[in-house]
């Protein structure tokens, strides 16, 4: 990547955690992208809301429990996280079940902020 | 039969689809599927009307993973690994909605 | 896979030498380890490979250097949160020396 040139990269997570290896490479893929000094957004939408869900033990499933890492991202200057409302309700979620501080957003924003965007990866 | 579902109601349609050929025996929600099976979600309405006819069961493990453990619906019954065993030995035949 | 041997016990090591199961990990293997990178550890060392544990267990990911730095800086001191301080220490490179004597995984993005 060319010096001085920072893109707005987004991010669009999915999917929930664990059932498919989307969540986490999506995250291996953002704290790699951060090496680099672009302009970072995550968002979480659909089932993707789910990887931020407090309380998540994974020992019964003999899997890495990867969600403390999202509170990493603040350290690694990522902090422009958002979530969709509507799919947080729909999943009777709301902000107080969430393990980072986010910006709850509705969908109609949400489709204006994407089109401010140089680069979105859907995951 | 016991019906055997992982994937998630809302992103998958296994779910609806199970529930609208199945009208008697249980339903099993592992992985993915057990989200159907926490308060509040868009399936609840779905589920419940089911639980009339069926039984239904969640995945412990599963629901501990993804910290859902806490808002599983009335009347859906955790299982653990050996209980998912016991299920499948109990019924006569089974089915996984992939 | 690779084993190392510590006080008659042996440990499993990926190929380049990283401690495969973090939990094993104790100040003997992380001693050892470090005579691996030719690094003599000191008090100022141990602070690092402390950090890099507490870093692990609260967030579960090995730091990229600049965010190891940044942290450093923030717990003990600004003089030690420099790139300067942290490669005098680990002079092959904080992220794969110091994470491999802390036993945790190579870090990502470590590029």
């Amino acid at each position: 990547m060319s010096e001085g040139a920072i893109k707005k990269f987004m991010f669009v997570n999915r999917k929930a955690p664990y059932g498919t290896v989307y969540a986490l490479e999506a995250l291996e893929t953002v704290l790699i992208t951060a090496a680099f000094d672009q302009d970072v957004s995550l968002v979480f939408m659909d089932d993707g809301v789910f990887q931020l869900k407090k309380g998540q033990q994974t020992k019964g499933i003999e899997t890495k429990n990867f969600s403390p890492t999202y509170r990493a991202l603040d350290g690694y200057d990522i902090e422009k996280l958002y979530v969709e409302q509507e799919s947080m309700e729909a999943r009777g979620l709301t902000e107080d079940d969430l393990l980072v501080d986010v910006t709850v957003m509705s969908r109609a924003d949400m489709g204006k902020l994407m089109e401010e965007m140089d680069v979105v990866l859907s995951c | 039969m016991l019906h055997i579902i992982n994937k998630s109601p809302q992103e998958r349609n296994s779910l609806d689809s199970c529930l609208r050929v199945t009208q008697s025996g249980a339903v099993l929600l592992i992985e993915d599927a057990v989200y159907a099976a926490t308060r509040g979600n868009a399936a609840e309405a779905k589920l419940r009307e089911a639980m009339g006819s069926l039984k239904v069961y969640a995945l412990g493990p599963d629901l501990d993973a993804r910290g859902m453990s806490d808002r599983l619906i009335d009347g859906v019954t955790a299982v653990d690994y050996a209980g998912f065993v016991d299920l499948v030995a109990e019924h006569p035949n089974c089915q996984s909605w992939l | 896979m690779a084993t190392i041997e510590v006080n008659g016990k042996s440990y499993e090591t990926d190929e380049e030498g990283y401690l495969v199961d973090l939990s094993t990990w104790n100040e003997e293997v992380g001693a050892y380890l470090a005579t691996t990178e030719q690094v003599n550890m000191t008090e100022q060392h141990w602070e690092v490979i402390n950090f890099l544990r507490d870093y692990y267990n609260e967030f579960q990911i090995a730091p990229a250097v600049r965010v190891l730095t940044k942290a450093i800086g923030k717990k003990l001191g600004a003089d030690k949160g420099t790139s300067q301080y942290l490669y005098d220490l680990f002079p092959y490179g904080p992220a794969k020396q110091a994470c491999k004597i802390a036993g945790l995984p190579k870090p990502t993005g470590c590029v």
